[in-house]
């Protein structure tokens, strides 16, 4: 008798089992759940849009005036990046790096300007790679392309008032775009990195303004860039790479895949992708990666959208956000402007110093 | 009636207790279900670590939506396959949901089994994965799936140590529209962008990679 009650469940056992593997066997046949359907991350965490300021006229023509930072990157470029294709120059192949004391230079350049974190982390306040934002080693047009950089220095500079040569061009990527601290005149970081940008412009022409240089500059948007377009745009087109949060992705190793594109961890307020302008020409031509398909308007809403949050402070920051912005942030920032309530650049962490995360 | 209310509860309860009807994704990964599932570990691996000489792929360690999105695929017949087509149409799409969370959790250093196939892989093929061809708007490949293809979050797959035969097949299989283009269409597109003579050094490449990433070697 005791040993009949587990044989009766064994048996009503397998008629269940054999029911249900029926069941399920026919059951999901016609299943259509595409593999698209999971595609979208989630938005970003749901915030208003009430005080999207309109958007000032396109004049992208120097003012004269001391807060317009604008339109002074690209010294002598009427047309910066018009023309994208650069057929009339091209850089040397990788394999050609020659094998001497100089090509040792060059190849400390190079490692230097595609894992910065690595090679120059002394110099270097957040997750970013010269390359995050010179695509393809420093050798894709309308990537500000490094080989179409070097011959147009020593140029006047309406950012800092003075003429700059090459290597404070670079030391001002440091300061701004890594939300780092210059390496001195002289340190071998710089001599590295001018000796790869030189050998890049193997044969370019001197002074003249090459197809592809800078970022390409878009037209005015037939509307207004509008934030809360941008956020939508945001999360169809990039959460996907660089997380519903925008603060990037790690790989399996560990090591950034995906930049963050704000918070304490990416470029600062006083960097030349923080201006709408300057981010939606980069957006334009280059993201989303290896699809660059949107259009100007997504361009300018989703630059809007990712300059409209928090970031490092301007490190020139006098000490009060309403002065900063007057003297430093012309038309194209968002900087001291008040979005969903919040004046940007009040919560802002503090330039240069954040804690790198992960370290041992 | 009460008798037939009797019998009902009696069965909700054995199914219920019953280990078989209640198939764990373990259960399902290493026994089977039914006639139509065969344990997927007779094809992937007892730790997910797919088979090499059998071009099967490694699903440990991959991520958990990306595994759903796929079995999915496979069950609705948008991702070609005549093996795995009827094992994931026979699973719920509970199943399918539970067995991707379980593969997903595997370690991806079990994988180290389907290393070594092809370890002089062509220099055309890392120069592609590494570098890319931005002349041709081709990113290098590792920018997404990780360095030496270890892969990046949960939508960007490993492919560091599967199959070369298996990597070549989904290449082509984009390419002949027997895959649907994934994220954003992103791989569907980049497929289309290669050459023919891409294909194989480029699987070659990745198939000799590590499936095991050393974690925090770098960058901080
Ligand atoms: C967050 C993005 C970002 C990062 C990171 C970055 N840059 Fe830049 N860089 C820019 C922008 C924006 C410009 C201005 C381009 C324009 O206005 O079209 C620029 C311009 C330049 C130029 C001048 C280009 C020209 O044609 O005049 C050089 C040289 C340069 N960067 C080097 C570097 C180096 C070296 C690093 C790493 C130490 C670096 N950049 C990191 C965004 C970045
Ligand atoms: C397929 C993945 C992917 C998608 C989708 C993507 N990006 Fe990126 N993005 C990258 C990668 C990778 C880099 C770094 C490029 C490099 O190092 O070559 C990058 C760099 C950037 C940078 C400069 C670096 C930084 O952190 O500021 C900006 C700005 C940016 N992306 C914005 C966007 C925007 C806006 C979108 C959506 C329209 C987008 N990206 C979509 C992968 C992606
Ligand atoms: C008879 C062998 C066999 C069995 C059993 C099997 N698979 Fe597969 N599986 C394959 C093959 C072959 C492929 C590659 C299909 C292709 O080329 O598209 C594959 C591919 C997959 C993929 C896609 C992997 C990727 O990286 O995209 C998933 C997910 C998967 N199988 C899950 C399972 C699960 C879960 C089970 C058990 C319920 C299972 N498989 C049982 C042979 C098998
Ligand atoms: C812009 C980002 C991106 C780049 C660059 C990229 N991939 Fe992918 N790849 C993906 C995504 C996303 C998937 C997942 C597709 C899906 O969900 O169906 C994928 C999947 C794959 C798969 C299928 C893996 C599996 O387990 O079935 C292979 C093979 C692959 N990629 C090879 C490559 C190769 C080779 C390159 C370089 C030539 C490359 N990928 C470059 C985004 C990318």
């Amino acid at each position: 008798m005791s040993n009949r009650i587990p044989l009766l469940t064994v048996a009503v056992s397998f008629a269940m089992l054999a029911a249900v593997i029926f069941w399920v066997g026919t059951r999901d046949q016609s299943a259509p759940t595409p593999a698209q359907a999971k595609t979208a991350n989630a938005a970003p965490a749901a915030r208003g849009d009430t005080t999207e300021s309109a958007t000032k006229s396109e004049d992208v023509a120097v003012s004269g005036n001391a807060a317009s930072e604008r339109s002074e990157p690209l010294p002598g470029a009427a047309q910066p990046g018009a023309a994208s294709a650069a057929d009339d120059f091209a850089p040397p192949a990788r394999s050609e790096i020659p094998d001497d004391e100089f090509g040792a230079m060059v190849r400390k350049g190079r490692d230097i300007f595609t894992d910065t974190q690595q090679h120059a982390d002394q110099f270097v306040g957040n997750d970013l790679q010269c390359a995050n934002c010179h695509l393809d080693e420093g050798r894709r047009p309308d990537s500000a392309p490094l080989w179409a950089a070097w011959a147009m220095y020593p140029a006047y500079r309406g950012k800092n008032k003075h003429v700059n040569d090459f290597a404070e061009r670079i030391q001002g990527c440091f300061r701004y775009s890594m939300n780092g601290t210059p390496p001195p005149r002289g340190d071998e970081v710089l001599v590295a990195l001018e000796s790869y940008a030189y050998w890049l412009a193997s044969g370019a022409p001197v002074a003249k303004n090459l197809p592809g240089r800078g970022y390409p500059e878009l037209e005015a948007p037939e509307q207004p860039p509008s934030f809360t377009r941008g956020k939508q745009v945001f999360a169809d087109h990039c959460a996907l790479c660089h997380g519903s949060d925008g603060q990037g992705q790690r790989a399996a190793d560990g090591s950034l895949a995906f930049p963050p594109l704000w918070g304490p961890r990416s470029y600062n307020w006083g960097a030349g992708m923080h201006r709408v302008n300057t981010a939606a020409g980069f957006i334009k031509a280059n993201m989303p990666l290896g699809a660059a398909t949107l259009s100007d308007q997504q361009a300018w809403d989703v630059a809007r959208f990712i300059d409209s949050q928090e970031r490092p402070q301007d490190p020139r920051f006098t000490g009060s956000v309403s002065e900063t912005a007057e003297q430093y942030h012309g038309e194209h920032s968002m900087y001291g402007q008040t979005v969903n309530g919040v004046v940007l650049g009040q919560d802002a962490p503090p330039s240069g110093t954040a804690a790198k995360v992960n370290q041992p | 009636m009460a008798i037939r209310k009797c019998t009902l509860s009696a069965l909700v309860w054995l199914l219920s207790v019953s280990p078989w009807v209640q198939a764990s994704p373990s259960d399902i990964a290493n026994q089977g279900l039914g006639e139509n599932i065969a344990p997927c570990s007779s094809c992937h691996g007892a730790h997910g670590e797919g088979n090499a000489a059998a071009g099967f792929p490694r699903l440990a360690g991959l991520g958990a939506p990306y595994l759903e999105a796929q079995l999915d695929a496979f069950a609705s017949g948008a991702r070609e396959n005549a093996v795995m087509q009827p094992i994931a149409s026979a699973l719920s799409t509970d199943q399918r949901s539970a067995m991707a969370t379980y593969y997903s959790q595997l370690s991806a250093e079990g994988a180290q089994a389907s290393k070594g196939q092809s370890d002089n892989p062509p220099d055309t093929g890392a120069e592609l994965a590494e570098h890319g061809r931005w002349a041709n708007d081709i990113p290098a490949c590792v920018q997404c799936h990780g360095p030496a293809g270890v892969g990046v979050g949960e939508h960007f797959p490993a492919l560091a140590g599967q199959p070369a035969a298996y990597l070549e097949g989904q290449l082509r299989a984009w390419r002949n529209g027997k895959r649907p283009g994934g994220p954003m269409g992103l791989m569907a597109s980049i497929a289309a962008k290669l050459d023919e003579s891409d294909i194989k050094p480029v699987a070659q490449y990745f198939a000799a990679q590590s499936p095991a990433p050393a974690k925090g070697l770098d960058h901080e």
